[in-house]
């Protein structure tokens, strides 16, 4: 079946089968892998995509569920060309190791901040509960997310 | 620093380059060149990988952990349509390999290591792969492995390690269960005891923990238009291309492993995962095959890290002055030795703890279950000993009524002293600031929120070894250039699991060279294309192939100042290459593409492939203490606050600190995220992760069931790194991978005391166990 969406900003037409996740249908059918699979089951956040600008794992979302939404992975976050300022507030703040995380916990962070944009730290850690890593015990991510939210809290 | 011998540790002020005041790349915290890709998505992990006609591959596993294999019947998976390939032991040219350690080049002796390809006759554990099949598609794949006809007879198993040592057990393997045994003996341990004031004994239980890494074990091979059997894997160890070859049966050098940036690998990927399956189904169908592992799979059957029952018996003087130490460890190795007799052997000389301890006996054995293998992990051996000895030290201090950092600083080994296994302590050993530090970091006490939550704090210290044996003669090789504009290239064949391995090459050859990071590029881990560099372990690659890199790097300046003093006509002594350009004294320069093109006419290459030789030495008789073990060790004392409920047993960590003498940070800021994230792994050993096994079966398969700390799980750790200017690596750096994950559970059960005086000796510390311990739930 022809499924219709929008992926990060751009119309396209994807045939998939019914049965197929959205993970399945950006991976092996689009060759896009900013989508990492971490665990098939909706637990890790590894799969997280933005779904119309709300974060969902898409290892559990069944491809025709996304017809006519918006999907958006990490690169669709590039601004003019570069890296969008949360995506650079990790890469300063040293939040990435390995880096499998990142795409995942990148989009949930920033869904969350637009919804709240004066976040404490503290809600920040709890909004990012359901995205797991397992190298940088969170301190430094949670720092780049703070900075982000109050460099564009004061519109830095 | 090759040249240096065994033994001997030039001071820091003898190194020119290590007190060059002004160092412009190594100390600062500098970006990442893998960061700025992986916040992007353009890293491509081995999964992130397709080719044209590629093929997708599944294991099936055995269900049983202890079985015969009486019938396997293939015939209908591998006629089923769009299956390639279906393969069982029978089609393995070499199913069983014994190797000595992966990546080395000599002989280990009991240490060897074995590889089992597919079940062969019988399981041993579940999970146990039983046959491959590869298919166009991977539901196609997963389809036909379910028709493979497998009829298990299911035999008596053992599963813990004191069943399997009993009498009469059932035998995992035909020799026994016994793999291995270490023994050490120091000092008169009566004649310790004897002049005592106190002496403690606790026997302590650790758990089977998984890696979790969040990249699941996976890979792409395929023939390579040479015939090079060609794998691309997440992998810390490219060198496991000979053991491919070796299953194979093909020559070593037509396998080349290209590893990938890692997801993840904290010891799991050091034994092979995937490559060789991925090299077999490529040889036999001639196609490109790409293998990923479920989540469930890995839950199910990689290797984890050994459960340890350890028995501490410690005596101390009325000064908390240990006298005399005995330990009895015993591990469970699972069904297959993979490194447990490694990872024993760092287990038996860390017993006794960062520590002067004058006599000591250790008596360590790990045996074969049918539990799922145990190997390599973050801490390898010296993880569990830490809850041993330093549950121990807390106990000593409370008995005596002493504070926790007084009686660390006090038995804290001093440089010139000697482990139990006889090795001297040839660099500053830091454990007794570390600790102070540490503990002072936690600042003042919270108050407790409600009459029934407790508040107190614990310490825990560490030593772990950064580097390999010694006896294994261990090495790397880098290979540094420049390219004819001036930009620099740096190869080594060095995995990078995610700690910032290949940009600490980065920094250290722009550092030596006078280049700006951003103009250097690195090629890693293709056992191909990259100088070998050893494995991504033991806390070793900034040790060893910064130390390659440093060689490399220096060598190359002399041979472009040897070419650019003729064109100063000036003392090559003299210059300094900085900016991309060569500086004469007086101020004239020389730009370095201009310095390049000279080097060109004159035939003076321009790049340098160094070799760095660890300090290497012959085997120690363990037993009777008689030497080098390790070439050096990273000490750490970690703090942490505790709020226990103490009508539920629910803890929380309010502080951590955790304090490490690396020696020198070559970046800052990786090495506070190993110290924050070392840790936090350590906290959930410590007080959630555990694979439960039920008689081998395993009722933690998936990310719901076996729990890694969250964000919410865990209190930021406050990093204090402490650079003593002393350690064997490049710039005088000490190995921080794995040091951090090993104080965090002795910390947190002494803090638990601390707080509510339950004494907790099985990890992980649930509310349950916590519970339990303060009486208010019945039972053990």
């Amino acid at each position: 079946m022809i499924v219709s969406l929008v992926l990060n900003g751009r119309p396209r037409d994807v045939d998939v089968l019914p049965s197929e996740t959205l993970l399945t249908v950006l991976r092996d059918r689009l060759g896009i892998f900013d989508a990492k699979e971490g665990c098939d089951e909706g637990v890790c956040g590894a799969c997280t995509v933005l779904l119309d600008g709300r974060p969902v794992s898409s290892c559990l979302l069944l491809a025709p569920a996304v017809r006519e939404r918006r999907v958006t992975t990490v690169r669709g976050l590039e601004r003019g060309g570069g890296l969008h300022p949360l995506q650079e507030a990790f890469v300063r703040h040293g939040a990435v190791q390995c880096g499998f995380c990142t795409p995942g916990m990148l989009l949930t962070a920033l869904a969350f901040l637009e919804r709240h944009p004066g976040a404490t730290r503290a809600q920040i850690r709890t909004a990012l509960e359901g995205n797991l890593c397992r190298c940088t015990g969170y301190a430094k991510i949670l720092d780049a997310v703070e900075a982000y939210a109050r460099e564009e809290g004061t519109g830095g | 620093m090759a040249d240096r011998p065994s033994g001997q540790v030039k001071p820091a002020a003898a190194d020119a380059l290590t007190v060059t005041p002004a160092l412009r790349v190594v100390g600062q915290p500098v970006v990442r060149h893998d960061a700025r890709d992986k916040v992007a998505a353009a890293t491509a992990y081995a999964a992130d990988w397709a080719m044209p006609g590629m093929l997708h591959a599944t294991a099936l596993r055995s269900p049983h952990p202890s079985a015969r294999i009486a019938k396997l019947d293939t015939s209908r998976a591998a006629a089923m349509p769009g299956v390639a390939c279906v393969l069982t032991a029978k089609d393995v040219p070499r199913n069983t390999l014994s190797t000595d350690v992966p990546g080395q080049t000599t002989a280990v002796g009991p240490l060897r290591a074995t590889l089992h390809v597919l079940a062969e006759g019988r399981v041993r554990h579940q999970g146990e792969p039983v046959a491959l099949v590869a298919a166009e598609t991977l539901e196609g794949a997963r389809a036909a492995a379910e028709t493979i006809e497998v009829e298990y007879e299911p035999l008596p198993g053992v599963f813990t390690a004191a069943e399997a040592l009993a009498a009469g057990a059932p035998r995992v393997h035909e020799a026994g269960n016994l793999l291995a045994h270490w023994r050490v003996v120091r000092g008169d341990l009566a004649a310790g005891f004897a002049r005592a004031a106190v002496i403690v004994e606790g026997e302590y239980e650790t758990q089977f923990v998984d890696a979790a890494y969040l990249e699941p074990e996976s890979g792409v091979a395929w023939i390579d238009s040479d015939g090079v059997i060609t794998i691309r894997v997440s992998t810390q160890v490219i060198e496991h291309f000979r053991d491919v070859a070796e299953v194979l049966t093909v020559p070593q050098n037509r396998v080349r492993v290209i590893g990938t940036y890692l997801g993840g690998g904290f010891g799991g990927k050091e034994d092979v995962t995937v490559e060789v399956y991925l090299g077999l189904l490529a040889m036999k169908t001639g196609r490109p095959v790409k293998m990923v592992w479920t989540r469930q799979e890995s839950l199910l059957a990689r290797a984890k890290r050994h459960p340890y029952r350890m028995r501490y018996r410690t005596g101390a003087l009325a000064s908390g002055e240990i006298v005399a130490q005995q330990v009895e460890l015993l591990a469970d190795a699972g069904a297959y030795a993979y490194l447990s007799a490694l990872v024993l052997l760092y287990s038996t000389v860390t017993a006794a703890g960062p520590y002067r301890v004058p006599a000591v006996e250790v008596e360590a054995r790990v045996a074969y279950t049918n539990n799922p293998p145990t190997s390599a992990m973050r801490g390898f051996g010296a993880m569990q000993t830490t809850f041993g000895y330093e549950s121990q030290m807390e106990r000593v201090t409370r008995a005596l009524g002493l504070e926790p950092v007084h009686v660390r600083q006090v038995n804290a080994l001093r440089r010139g002293d000697t482990l139990p296994v006889g090795q001297v302590m040839e660099t500053h050993v830091a454990v007794p600031e570390l600790a102070r530090q540490a503990w002072d970091a936690l600042g003042p006490a919270t108050p407790p929120r409600a009459p029934h939550v407790k508040v107190g704090r614990g310490l825990a210290c560490n030593l772990q070894p950064y580097g390999r044996i010694v006896w294994l003669h261990d090495w790397s090789s880098a290979w540094v250039g420049f390219e004819m504009d001036g930009s620099l290239v740096v190869r080594s064949g060095v995995p990078d699991v995610g700690g910032g391995q290949a940009s600490s090459l980065c920094q250290i050859a722009a550092e030596v060279l006078g280049v700006r990071l951003e103009s250097v590029s690195v090629h890693i881990s293709d056992s191909a294309l990259t100088p070998l560099a050893g494995t991504t372990t033991a806390s070793r690659q900034l040790y060893m192939s910064g130390n390659a890199v440093l060689k490399a790097a220096r060598e190359l300046r002399e041979q472009i100042l040897g070419i650019a003093a003729a064109a100063l006509d000036a003392d090559a002594g003299a210059l300094s290459l900085a900016d991309g350009a060569v500086h004469a004294p007086d101020g004239r320069s020389l730009p370095l593409p201009d310095v390049l093109r000279q080097c060109a006419r004159a035939g003076v290459a321009r790049s340098h492939l160094a070799v760095y030789h660890a300090p290497a030495g012959e085997p120690v008789d363990l037993g009777r203490g008689s030497g080098k073990v390790f070439p050096d060790y990273t000490f750490g004392a970690h703090a942490v606050e505790v709020e226990v409920d103490t009508e539920t047993g629910m803890v929380r960590v309010m502080k951590y600190a955790a304090a490490h003498d690396v020696g020198r940070a070559i970046n800052p800021q990786s090495v506070e995220g190993q110290i924050q994230g070392g840790a936090v792994q350590g906290l959930g050993y410590a007080l959630m992760e555990e694979v439960i096994l039920e008689r081998g079966i395993n009722l933690t398969t998936s990310f719901a069931s076996y729990l890694i700390p969250s964000a919410a799980d865990v209190a930021d750790v406050a990093p204090i790194v402490v650079e003593s200017g002393e350690g064997l690596g490049p710039f005088n750096a000490r190995g921080i991978g794995e040091p951090p994950i090993g104080p965090p559970a002795a910390a947190i059960a002494n803090a638990i005391e601390a707080a509510c005086g339950a004494r907790v000796t099985r990890l992980p510390i649930t509310a349950e166990r916590v519970a339990r311990a303060l009486g208010l739930v019945e039972g053990a």
